[in-house]
């Protein structure tokens, strides 16, 4: 089975994170690189439907030199080889323009499933996987909290509001998935060392067929018109408990629709 | 927000821009490495000790384990560190490609491991001792007892103890009485109590490998009848599933002060609960050749003691890392040039005498883990190093700085426990914050491992004065070629140099008055001052080796900080060693003379 996994590098949520006042868009020099977590419960997705069902895990992945760590890292998880799309013309592409290089990326690469998470911790639009299912005309699958395969059959869980949808679909398709559908392993050491001799193939736009009219800041479909810090946090309101807590504890709750 | 635990950029100062540790990937034995791979390793062993180890540490310091005469019980926790860690495959990384190790140099090893000790020392011991016994068996068992226990080891399936003390033999091994009775098939059966051992039972893999010191019947008297066997819990068969129970067994567990996730107890060997073949007796496999047991233990006793050092190093640093965390965020008082009670309160750490804990903290615990990397890597050189000569010189200087390393930390970096305590206030003695835990842990380093004393009649009977005094000699070499360093670079560098220059030379002397009267007890009588003053003087130097690169480095807050440090260490630290040194010299026999009745 041919799986391919989509891996982003974003900035440490542990670490500041900020725009760039020039362009609007994400500073990522000023914070480390990490993979974005739910791409680690797509990794490992990938890792177990391999284990089980055989094939070959594949990372693809799309952002600066600098993503190359993120990407050792998921080879050392036990992806089996990567594709790292790193073009100037890439940058600032939001997410429509995002879902067409990756399409053109995975006609080079070919899939049988395309896994990633849900969203990003950096941009959070979370529209990246029925964006590629729609371009590349097969069906998705999100927020996934557990996936079976059988054949070309693909069963899985959906999380809603209410509980969850069982949905099922035929392959290929496009998976995204949700935290709760797996423990992401850790690298081993054998395979941090093993990773460094995994194959690594680097895609510029010509080599993946990327019109460069179709990506990057100029000529993308939306634009960040104004942002701003967030507020500081306000001081707490303290409540003395004078024999009434429990009330105006219920009280508080009650106010802000919690109860 | 930064780790609590260990601070990676320190780590990163320490292994690439000082140790130059990069400069090992030439080394054959190192060559699939490079900066990379160190990253990585260095990476994952944070990510583990702060998602597995720190997250139960107050747990299992709460909740000891117990026994109910047929079984210890720990918290789950504790295993399922274990596995990830061993499923992580760190417990072999510095071993041969050919035991199935990943040939990781020890100095990146250390820092790595420094994360899981600081994260949760007492979980940390377990793999700690397991591999002190894999490495031994690897030097000295046959190709099969390595293959039916330290492969197992290194596989995470079975654990390690080292078996030495006994109640009435702890520092003084001479008097150990547990026997080994040699048997037909080639066998031994052993029979006598072991104390103190640490992760001595437990359930937390399938067998437990003890490392026993034991006497065989007719070998010679004292420390040279003592022998080395492998004394499973469980019996392995040729084909290496877990066989009959030995017939040893957990006669009770000790009750500590700190280290309490870290099983500790005395085992009774050959009791007769269990007959291993149908008879009561312990089975027993001899490790390399009979009465050289003690000799096969201390091949590992550098990188044990280095490994103490590095457990009291990491939890004096996340008590120091902790204190500054507290005191940024803590507000408490105002600044003494303006108390008006309408302005709003100061956080604790723009209080002089805050920052002056605060400096001290990070002089003992950077510092220490200075030595503890640079002995580290000395250990590397020593076994890697393209010439014998550089590999006899890096050992001869290992040596004499292990007692020094095992001991420095552990009364300094308790120190700086101390003080972050003092740091939090009244908050600091209470169980609602960490480090009282810390102290509490701490406070074993200077006893386990050979204790303070036990290190001060190394350093000063046995290293100083090796090869004629070629021991001290390697020390004050070293030292000598960083005062010139610091001599070249001027200013008040230089000025660190001179005074770390006449605390070498002073040093030099008081050993050798100290040795001119050929009187071993009276030369021995104050060894602890003379390890304490060595100790003081060997972190002053490593001060002034960080604050070279500091210095040459372009100015930020980290480099800022080490000159700082180092300002403090030399202005604050140094000069203790002057008493200390006039006290040696005046071979003052006030504890030699002392009576026991006057007490």
């Amino acid at each position: 089975m041919n799986i391919v996994v989509l891996v982003k590098q974003v900035p440490d949520t542990e670490s500041p994170r900020k725009l760039k006042s020039d362009d609007s868009t994400l500073d990522r020099a000023a914070a480390d690189g990490v993979i974005n977590e739910l791409d680690e419960y797509a990794i490992e997705e990938a890792l177990k439907i391999k284990e089980a069902h055989g094939g070959e895990v594949t990372v693809l992945t799309m952002g600066p030199a600098k993503a190359t760590d993120s990407i050792r890292k998921a080879l050392a998880m036990g992806a089996d080889k990567a594709v790292h799309l790193v073009d100037d013309g890439l940058a600032g592409s939001d997410a429509l323009q995002t879902s067409y290089a990756i399409q053109q990326a995975l006609g080079r690469t070919g899939f049988d499933i395309v896994i990633l998470g849900s969203e990003s911790t950096d941009a959070r639009t979370g529209v990246l996987a029925a964006m590629l299912s729609e371009r590349l005309g097969v069906p998705q699958i999100t927020l996934a909290n557990k996936v079976e395969i059988d054949g070309s059959a693909i069963k899985a869980q959906r999380v809603t509001d209410y509980g969850y949808d069982r949905v099922e679909a035929t392959l290929p398709a496009v998976v995204s998935v949700v935290e709760k559908i797996n423990e992401p392993r850790y690298p081993s050491f054998k395979g941090i060392m093993a990773a460094k001799k995994k194959p690594v193939e680097t895609l510029g736009l010509g080599d993946a067929g990327i019109d460069a009219a179709q990506v990057g800041l100029a000529n993308a479909a939306t634009e960040v018109v104004d942002f701003a810090d967030a507020p500081a946090r306000a001081q707490g309101q303290i409540v003395t408990d004078e024999g009434d807590g429990g009330a105006k504890i219920a009280e508080f709750l009650a106010s802000k629709k919690f109860v | 927000m930064p780790s609590q635990l260990l601070s990676r950029r320190d780590l990163e100062f320490l292994l690439y821009e000082w140790l130059d540790v990069e400069r090992l990937t030439s080394r054959d034995r190192y060559a699939d490495h490079d900066r990379s791979t160190f990253d990585a390793v260095l990476e994952l062993s944070e990510q583990i000790a702060t998602d597995h180890f720190a997250p139960h540490n107050k747990l299992s310091d709460a909740r000891e384990p117990t026994f109910d005469g047929e079984r210890v019980r720990q918290i789950p926790e504790i295993k399922k560190a274990m596995e990830v860690f061993s499923g992580a495959g760190l417990l072999g990384a510095g071993l041969d490609a050919e035991h199935g190790g990943m040939q990781l140099p020890y100095a990146v090893g250390s820092a790595g491991f420094a994360w899981f000790q600081a994260a949760n020392v007492a979980t940390s011991a377990y793999p700690m001792l397991t591999l002190g016994n894999v490495n031994l068996l690897m030097a000295h068992g046959s190709p099969e007892q390595i293959d039916k226990f330290a492969r197992p080891m290194v596989e995470g399936r079975f654990m390690g103890t080292m078996c030495l003390s006994e109640p009435q033999a702890g520092s003084s091994l001479t008097d150990i009485t547990t026997r080994a009775e040699p048997q037909d098939d080639g066998t031994h059966r052993l029979t006598g109590t072991k104390m103190w051992i640490s992760a001595g039972d437990h359930e937390l893999s399938e067998n437990i490998v003890h490392l026993v010191l034991a006497k065989i019947p007719g070998g010679p008297p004292g420390v040279k009848g003592i022998s080395l066997f492998i004394v499973p819990k469980y019996l392995v068969t040729e084909d290496g599933a877990l066989g009959e129970r030995n017939d040893v067994v957990l006669a009770g567990l000790n009750h500590k002060m700190g280290y309490r996730g870290t099983t500790n107890t005395l085992l009774n060997f050959g009791e007769g609960v269990h007959t291993p073949g149908g008879r009561p007796g312990a089975v027993g496999y001899l490790v390399g050749e009979p009465h050289r047991g003690l000799a096969y233990m201390f091949t590992m006793m550098n990188e044990a003691r280095i490994g103490v050092g590095a457990g009291a190093t990491a939890l004096g640093y996340t008590g120091y890392l902790k204190s500054l965390e507290y005191a940024r965020r803590r507000p408490q008082g105002r600044p003494v040039a303006g108390k008006d009670p309408a302005t709003p309160q100061v956080p604790i750490i723009e209080h002089a005498d805050v920052r002056r804990m605060l400096l001290a903290q990070k002089s003992y615990v950077e510092g220490a883990m200075g030595l503890v990397l640079l002995c580290a890597s000395l250990a590397d050189d020593a076994a890697t190093a393209p010439t014998e000569e550089e590999r006899a010189r890096a050992g001869l200087l290992l040596d004499t700085l292990t007692p020094i390393v095992k001991s420095w930390p552990s009364q300094w970096c308790l120190e700086a426990n101390s003080l972050a305590i003092q740091v939090h206030g009244g908050y600091g003695y209470t169980r609602d914050y960490d480090v009282e835990q810390h102290y509490r842990d701490n406070r074993l380093n200077p006893i386990h491992e050979g204790t303070h004393g036990v290190q001060a009649m190394d350093l000063l009977g046995r290293k100083v004065v090796a090869g004629g005094g070629a021991g001290l000699a390697a020390l004050t070499e070293r030292i000598g070629e960083t005062v010139e360093r610091a001599g070249k670079a001027g200013g008040e560098l230089a000025g660190h140099g001179a005074a770390l220059q006449a605390a070498v030379t002073r040093i030099t002397e008081v050993t050798a008055a100290l040795w001119a009267p050929m009187d071993v007890e009276a030369a021995l009588a104050n060894a602890s001052v003379y390890l304490e003053a060595v100790g003081h003087t060997v972190i002053a130097w490593i001060w002034l080796e960080q604050a070279l690169i500091a210095a040459a480095a372009p100015p930020d807050a980290f480099y800022s900080g080490k000159l700082q440090a180092a300002r403090y260490f030399f202005r604050w630290e140094l000069p203790r060693t002057g008493p200390q040194l006039d006290l040696l010299a005046s071979a003052d026999r006030t504890t030699l003379d002392m009576r026991a009745d006057w007490f």
